[in-house]
């Protein structure tokens, strides 16, 4: 018996690839697939643009500084521009806003308020998104290794998972902080901000990393079951091979949705480090301890205080908001 | 019972090499061959050779002491040749083992005894490092179009990976032969910076047989490289399958289940049930003349359109019961549980994997043509038992019978014997 000899051919299969009508058609990864999604989303585009402008005065706020733009540091303290008389509080409308000053003047020093908010964005996003990457980056090798090897190599991860989620990672940042950053500065970083900087990074890195383990070993676990997964053994690929090339790429859905979901989550994490005094001091300005300071002027310079609380609240809920539109559009299976 | 009579029928040509051959003889002209001996299978020297074949996978209790309490006996002995530029076809229901098979010898798996031995060379104890040379000779092509390629890889890098991990042509040399190996599977070259999301199933099926054919392979395992595939195209696959075989002189290990695209590719094929070999034979015999009866219950399965043309329906052979644990698999013949001619001797002795004609090789005790079962067990004289499968105290027990994997110029014809007690093997 013959399969074939009353069906098509297998060239068949070759003309309809060289279809020149199918021929402008440039080659559309998962990824554009899901970016294209992702433009359609209004509430997470308009998310996105926020987010853009925020990275946007973070990366500019610093040149601003250079160039005299933007002016957080000198004070305006005379009595032109505090009421010296009533706890000097600024003079004029909601805080002394004017021309020079677009968001007044901080009350008791006469600093520019927006020019320190903006510079604020700068630290602020620094720390958060270097956290962020410390732990997505240990999290991310723990969980590949931890799946795909499996065993006792799994088991040990696991445990160092449950060891590091149980520890009092608050109480560790109070408690040691002094000691640590002595430690940082001791290891050769500048003292002062820099190695106060740096203490929150780590101590946010090292202590956020298991949630996303478990996450990107789950995904791992799926994926090694795959064939092409056997196809590249039979290659004979080598483990880095393994880990980077076939399973790494599959994962970037997960690894970016938790990556925008963990950014928030560290930047009011630095507020509230700042609250307690761990974190950057003034007069270096985090959205953190600018909000820090302005507690006490709730009642008197209600406007001081509402802004830094508004711009870490939009900041918080926009990156959420793309993190959920990413994780819709990268996984559209998963969407309601 | 009567002793059996020594009989020993030639195969045609070459002259038989050495003593395997018994004193009557051996050495005759072709015309007396066995009853049918019908094609001639292309036996050249065995590229691969598998000998004794074992793979156990623990089962290990739940808890935290994970105690091993018993072994799924996946594939349990299996001994088969795989002649150099031949395709051998390997077919069994679902979980009877033959993608272990597949996946042992390409080495995705570590057997737990037995021998693969290709070109001569026993690759089953082989570390990684040591198998990356051997990597490049024994490819693979897998079943699913849809998981064995990276959803993230162009099409380009997944063609292209074997070259770059083995070096083999530099970098700027690697999408030329890319491109080389898309026009060779039938796709436009030009589509290697594309995705496999943008082809369709037979299109994707042909990037991975691309794949496999990077570092041009002499071995290609094939597992069920076309039953995730619509009817049409897989004559389409199968037809590229055998171009690319003459073209590049591949041999196949072609695993599958469908008996029709076994037939129209193998020609010699091997029938697996539950771990085990339980008939295998040129393409022919096999289908024409099956001395299983589970080979026989599986061809009577098939679809048979002519049959139906003609408005009859062919008589089935229905098989009670399901296939029972690997974990546990019955005693003596592993088929007995469902095989309407078990006996007594089937729980008893495990029937060894006799050759009866020049290519062709069954594990029954009672084999047969359809309807013309021997009533008395061929290979108990051969085992040393008696018709009840019990030790005969004068007989010493053969255990090797059957074990080796090649065919060998002799055989024990059942044919001239029938309703006697069988014949025996050479000694």
């Amino acid at each position: 018996m013959t399969i074939s000899s009353d069906l098509a051919s297998h060239t068949a299969d070759t003309s309809l690839g060289t279809d020149p009508a199918l021929e402008p058609v440039a080659g559309r990864s998962p990824t554009q697939l899901a970016m294209a999604r992702f433009r359609k989303d209004k509430l997470s585009m308009a998310a996105f643009v926020v987010v853009a402008v925020y990275l946007l005065l973070g990366i500019l706020a610093p040149f601003g500084v250079k160039f005299g733009i933007l002016d957080p540091f000198s004070f305006h303290s005379s009595a032109k521009y505090l009421d010296i008389e009533s706890g000097s509080i600024p003079k004029g409308f909601m805080g002394g806003i004017s021309w020079s000053h677009p968001l007044g003047l901080e009350p008791g020093t006469g600093r520019d308020v927006a020019s320190r908010l903006v510079y604020g964005v700068t630290f602020s996003l620094t720390i958060a998104l270097s956290a962020t990457i410390v732990a997505v980056s240990i999290g991310t090798v723990l969980g590949i290794v931890s799946g795909f090897v499996g065993g006792y190599v799994d088991a040990a991860i696991g445990r160092l998972t449950d060891l590091t989620l149980s520890f009092p990672q608050t109480l560790m940042l109070l408690a040691l902080s002094g000691l640590a950053v002595a430690m940082i500065v001791q290891a050769g970083v500048p003292a002062g901000n820099v190695a106060q900087a740096l203490f929150v990074i780590l101590v946010l890195g090292l202590f956020g990393w298991p949630p996303i383990a478990r996450i990107v070993r789950g995904q791992v676990l799926s994926i090694r079951e795959r064939e092409f997964i056997e196809a590249a053994k039979l290659m004979g690929a080598p483990r880095r091979r393994m880990y980077f090339k076939e399973v790494l790429p599959n994962l970037w859905a997960p690894l970016l949705v938790y990556f925008t979901l963990t950014m928030p989550a560290y930047i009011s994490a630095e507020a509230a480090l700042a609250y307690l005094q761990v974190s950057v001091k003034p007069p270096t300005p985090t959205l953190g301890n600018i909000l820090t300071d302005s507690i006490s002027y709730s009642s008197a310079d209600f406007f001081f205080f509402f802004t830094p609380a508004f711009l870490i609240a939009v900041i918080v809920v926009s990156f959420n908001l793309v993190g959920d539109g990413l994780r819709d559009a990268l996984d559209p299976r998963g969407a309601r | 019972m009567d002793e059996p009579t020594l009989t020993t029928t030639p195969a045609d040509g070459p002259p038989a090499n050495g003593g395997a051959t018994s004193s009557s003889g051996s050495t005759s002209t072709s015309g007396s061959a066995a009853p049918h001996r019908t094609a001639t299978v292309p036996h050249g020297e065995p590229i691969l050779e598998v000998d004794e074949l074992q793979m156990y996978f623990p089962v290990k209790s739940s808890g935290i002491i994970r105690r091993t309490v018993g072994h799924v006996q996946a594939v349990d002995g299996v001994s088969f040749q795989v002649p150099a530029g031949g395709a051998l076809g390997l077919v069994g229901e679902s979980g009877c083992g033959k993608s272990t098979t597949g996946r042992l010898i390409t080495r995705l798996l570590t057997p737990t005894a037995g021998a693969i031995r290709f070109e001569g060379q026993d690759i089953a104890r082989l570390s990684p490092r040591e198998l990356k040379p051997v990597r490049r000779e024994i490819q693979m092509i897998f079943q699913d179009p849809y998981t064995s390629l990276n959803p993230r890889h162009t099409v380009g890098s997944i063609v292209g990976a074997p070259l770059e991990i083995h070096k083999v042509v530099p970098r700027n040399k690697v999408l030329p032969r890319v491109q080389e190996l898309l026009e060779i599977v039938g796709l436009n070259p030009e589509h290697y910076n594309r995705y496999p999301n943008e082809f369709s199933g037979g299109q994707r099926q042909r990037i991975g047989i691309a794949r496999a054919l990077t570092l041009q392979p002499k071995l290609l395992v094939a597992d069920e490289p076309v039953s995730a595939l619509d009817v049409s195209i897989q004559a389409q696959v199968i037809n590229l399958l055998q171009d690319l075989q003459r073209e590049f002189d591949i041999s196949f290990l072609f695993i599958a289940h469908d008996l029709a695209v076994v037939r129209h590719f193998c020609p010699e094929v091997a029938v697996m049930y539950l771990g085990k070999l339980v008939e295998i034979a040129d393409r022919d015999t096999l289908y024409n003349h099956p001395h299983h009866p589970y080979t026989q219950a599986l061809l009577s399965a098939v679809p048979d359109v002519k049959q139906a043309a003609i408005g009859g329906r062919r008589d089935r052979i229905r098989l009670e019961g399901d296939v029972p644990s690997p974990i546990n698999p019955p005693s003596g013949c592993r088929f007995r549980t469902r095989c309407p001619l078990a006996q007594e001797i089937c729980a008893k002795v495990e029937p060894p994997l006799l050759q009866i004609g020049p290519h062709h090789k069954v594990a029954c005790h009672f084999a047969g043509e359809v309807g013309q079962h021997p009533t008395t067990p061929i290979s108990a004289s051969v085992l040393g038992v008696d018709e009840q499968g019990n030790q005969k105290p004068e007989a010493a027990s053969t255990s090797e019978l059957g074990s080796q994997p090649g065919f060998s110029d002799t055989w024990v014809d059942v044919h001239g014997h029938r309703g006697g007690s069988g014949a025996t093997r050479s000694s």
